[in-house]
């Protein structure tokens, strides 16, 4: 018997058809009711919910109360239990992390959750890697990767998931956009975390379906970025799951979303900023390993701010090495990387051919444009 | 008779047996053939044979053969055969695989005529002239196909070859003093085997991407991915796409100008027999399929043979032994010093080799080059109509033609009704069709399909081939319950594959899966 939690987030999209560009504000989304925008979200989870009423024999709903899954469930043959408190009022995004986190401790299997880039960022805060999650594209932004491609994707993953043998989950990326700057027309995503989800190629927005194996391809890289470092030479290691790998074959703790640097195979610089990478690193040997963020194709800009123009005119362009496995690159479908580290110069200086560290001895040449 | 495909598919049904495994149907004592025993007298003069045998060779225990009788041995694998689809009975469209006709006196030649079947590699020279004249005179025939100096038809597939090929490339280069070199280049669509033969022969491996707008990898990604360290590039021309690289004597020539060797990964040479050749091109060294593209059967396992050619420069490198003319004799040249050794026993795959013999032989060149071109007639008519099905799009180069193969994405269909290439592989059976090559991995063009029709296909084939997409598509705009759950008339409905992504729990050999399951 699996346990599949369910969170509506019942005001996402709200901005969108609204034309405000997002939901995160309590006024935005008092403004857009009050112009007779019908919430969306709850609509979705259900169609989500309709892909796994097949399965009614064999999963239980742990649901939001009321508006936040409750309501939704209700429309379908499974069973369910609300296990999250009941909220008076409009339900605001403190209301998603605590149904988020009563639904972790209650013993969901898999947390299914309908809402767009904001409620993402919620259920990260909550439950962090603990569980896996699927998201039920419902929000205005859907910059995260956490989410199905659309509303019946996601209830066919969560049925994958509930019946296939093998599943894996891996990190996905939760991206935090400012909204302001949204409205007035600028992206500016920044990696705010990552979530659990599964690997179901065929529903997940982001993932290019066909057997080429992630897990190798993040050993190779480990196994070729640790077999070819040099004594005495400090390698200065960027966030992401990717180099997350070359940490650990080494045995060394990493940190995800921060910058570590090591030499001789030791840590000695554990998530440094920036005046502390200068300091450290000031006359001596360095390399900087680094991984695509985003799904934009970012290698500076979007998540690593402490490796800053002057660190990086520091290592001049040949002194960094980046890191991706074929299937980012692939997902990047044609794009060129890009940097946008806020001083034109160093971008000019980073822009050009690089050999992308994809394997064990593996690499494909790809440029980084501006 | 020519049916209508708009109005009338086929209505298969697979026979269903429940047959047991053969160790199941093991009787004790039951015997297929009973070999009457000398007689005594005989016995007494000659001794009995098994004395003969030598002790070391002789088994302590009775080998665990199942035990059955002739009817019942013949009627068992009757039976799977026909719970199993194949060319015989399925026009196949398998991309880059060539499908073609293997005509059946080639099959007869090679499975009933005792005086290729009886012959043993190890037998005197003397005694095997005509085989290795017909080794001697295949090799003469490619030669002439793709302007190469010289071939060795020992690699038993397209894989080994580009192996070896590997091989061979770092044996010229050491020769010159140039063992520095050790990358490769190749491009994503080029054949997997391409990155890995020489991987395994310890090169690093350089892929590069694709422009999409042409479909195949730009000069200036080439010309960045070359240097000094450039042992040779390995690429596929036309790649499974189909699309065909205009200006592939430009990258040919970036390559040379850094020394290295350029590769021609043939597989898909069907397209261009007779019309163009690796050598006018710049190429050093190639490869056939003899399997595919000279029509020797396949579907996985082999046996095939992937015929290596090189120019002159490589000869001597190439795999022993080499099979040589002196005066009117055939010999087999076994003292080559500066060769790679051998890729696989004896000398290669026969079978393979005297099909390709014979399928050129018949065809004569003329005959050669009108199958190339109606293997490209046959994609171009597939295509058009293919085109014409709601949810089939065409990635990459729009409005350029394709050579003998085109790779489709049905990512609309997905999209618009949630059913992609898997589901309709699943469904296309019931029509009496083969599940259709996707794509090599990684897959790029999402949810893929890779036609190939080859010049041995009917209109009528390409027809009813495109009716059963065409029905298939409909029901996933129309009728989903029929996807859903097909295949509805086949020997058994869907295997449960146990999937794994920890490369840890996979093993290429059971030696190696055993191991490391017990680890």
């Amino acid at each position: 018997m699996k346990r599949i939690g369910l969170i509506v987030n019942p005001y996402a999209g709200l901005g969108g058809r609204a034309g405000f560009k997002g939901s995160d504000d309590v006024s935005i989304q008092e403004r857009a009711l009050e112009m007779g925008v019908v919430p969306e979200a709850p609509y979705r989870a259900l169609l989500c919910l309709r892909e796994l009423e097949r399965d009614a024999d064999d999963i239980e709903i742990l649901c939001g109360a009321g508006e936040m899954g409750e309501d939704t469930v209700r429309q379908t043959v499974l069973p369910y239990r609300v296990e999250a408190k009941a909220v008076e009022g409009r339900t605001t995004a403190a209301d998603t992390k605590e149904a988020a986190r009563e639904l972790l401790e209650k013993g969901a299997d898999l947390l299914l959750f309908a809402g767009g880039d904001g409620t993402a960022r919620d259920i990260m805060d909550a439950v962090e890697t603990k569980i896996p999650v699927i998201g039920i594209p419902a929000g205005v932004k859907i910059h995260s990767a956490v989410y199905a491609m659309n509303p019946q994707s996601a209830g066919k993953a969560a049925h994958s998931f509930v019946k296939e043998t093998g599943v894996t989950v891996a990190e996905a990326e939760v991206m935090d956009i400012d909204e302001e700057l949204f409205r007035q027309g600028q992206v500016e995503a920044r990696l705010y975390g990552y979530l659990m989800v599964p690997q179901i190629k065929a529903y997940m927005q982001g993932m290019k379906a066909g057997g080429y194996s992630e897990a190798a391809g993040l050993a190779g890289i480990a196994m070729e970025i640790v077999s070819t470092m040099e004594n005495d030479v400090c390698y200065v290691i960027g966030p992401g799951t990717t180099t997350r790998g070359i940490m650990e074959a080494m045995g060394l703790e990493n940190t995800l979303l921060g910058v570590d640097v090591v030499c001789n195979k030791e840590q000695i610089g554990k998530d440094l900023n920036e005046q502390q990478l200068v300091e450290l690193l000031n006359g001596r040997l360095f390399r900087i390993i680094v991984t695509i963020i985003g799904g934009q194709g970012h290698v500076f800009g979007r998540g690593n701010q402490q490796l800053s123009p002057r660190i990086l005119q520091m290592a001049g362009r040949d002194g960094i090495t980046i890191v991706a496995t074929r299937t980012k690159l692939i997902g990047l479908g044609g794009r060129p990387m890009t940097v946008d580290t806020g001083d034109p110069e160093t971008d000019q200086m980073l822009s050009g051919y690089y050999r992308v560290v994809t394997g064990y001895q593996d690499y494909i040449p790809y440029k980084i444009v501006l | 008779m020519h049916r209508d495909y708009e109005k009338q598919l086929r209505n298969y049904h697979q026979a269903k047996w429940n047959e047991e495994l053969i160790f199941d149907l093991s009787v004790p004592g039951e015997r297929g053939v009973l070999v009457t025993p000398a007689d005594a007298s005989v016995i007494q003069e000659v001794g009995s044979g098994l004395d003969t045998i030598p002790a070391s060779l002789k088994r302590k225990k009775m080998p665990n053969l199942p035990e059955v009788n002739q009817v019942r041995a013949n009627r068992h694998f009757m039976r799977l055969s026909q719970e199993t689809l194949s060319v015989d009975t399925t026009p196949d469209f398998e991309g880059t695989c060539t499908m073609k006709y293997s005509p059946k006196v080639q099959e007869h030649m090679v499975a009933r005529n005792p005086k290729f079947t009886e012959v043993h590699p190890l037998q005197p020279d003397e005694t095997k002239q005509g085989l290795l004249e017909i080794y001697y005179e295949t090799e003469q025939m490619l030669k002439a196909i793709s302007g190469m100096d010289a071939f060795s038809l020992q690699p038993g597939g397209g894989a080994t070859a580009v192996f070896a090929a590997a091989c061979v490339i770092r044996a010229y280069h050491e020769s010159r003093g140039e063992g520095y070199r050790d990358e490769i280049v190749t491009t994503i669509f080029s054949h997997p085997c391409d990155a890995a033969g020489p991987a395994t022969a310890g090169y690093k491996v350089i892929t590069l991407m694709i422009d999409p707008e042409k479909g195949y990898p730009s000069l200036e990604d080439m010309k960045a991915a070359l240097s000094e360290r450039t042992a040779a590039i390995f690429i596929t021309n036309p790649e499974d796409t189909g699309i065909y690289n205009p200006d592939i004597k430009e990258y040919v020539e970036a390559a040379h100008e850094v020394g290295a060797i350029c590769y021609y990964d043939q597989a898909n040479a069907n397209g261009m027999l007779g019309i163009a050749r690796a050598k006018e091109v710049g190429f050093d060294a190639i490869h056939y399929n003899l399997h595919k593209t000279f029509s020797a059967p396949h579907g996985g396992l082999g046996p095939g043979c992937g015929a290596l050619g090189v120019i002159k420069d490589l000869e001597q490198f190439l795999p022993s032994p080499r099979i040589l003319k002196e005066g009117e004799k055939f010999v087999l040249q076994v003292n080559n010093p500066q060769s790679i050794g051998h890729t696989r026993q004896f000398f290669g795959n026969s079978a393979a080799v005297l099909r390709a013999y014979m399928w050129i032989r018949t065809l004569g060149a003329e005959g050669v080059r009108e199958a190339a071109i109606c293997s490209v007639l046959n994609n171009q008519y597939l295509m058009k109509k293919m085109e014409q099905i709601h949810g089939v799009d065409i990635w990459y180069a729009k409005g350029k033609r394709r050579l003998e193969q085109c790779r489709y994405s049905f990512e609309t269909l997905k999209k618009e009704t949630g059913f992609g290439t898997d589901d309709l592989n699943h469904r296309v059976m019931d029509f009496g069709l083969e599940e259709a090559f996707l794509s090599h991995h990684p897959y790029i063009v999402p949810e893929p399909l890779t036609l190939e029709p080859c010049e041995s296909c009917s209109r009528d084939d390409i027809d009813e081939y495109v009716g059963v997409y065409t029905e298939m598509c409909r029901e996933a705009y129309e009728e989903p319950e029929l996807l859903r759950n097909a295949p509805h008339n086949c020997a058994i409905h869907r295997m449960k594959v146990e999937n794994t992504e920890k490369w840890e729990e996979l093993g290429t050999t059971l030696m190696q899966y055993e191991k490391r399951r017990k680890e």
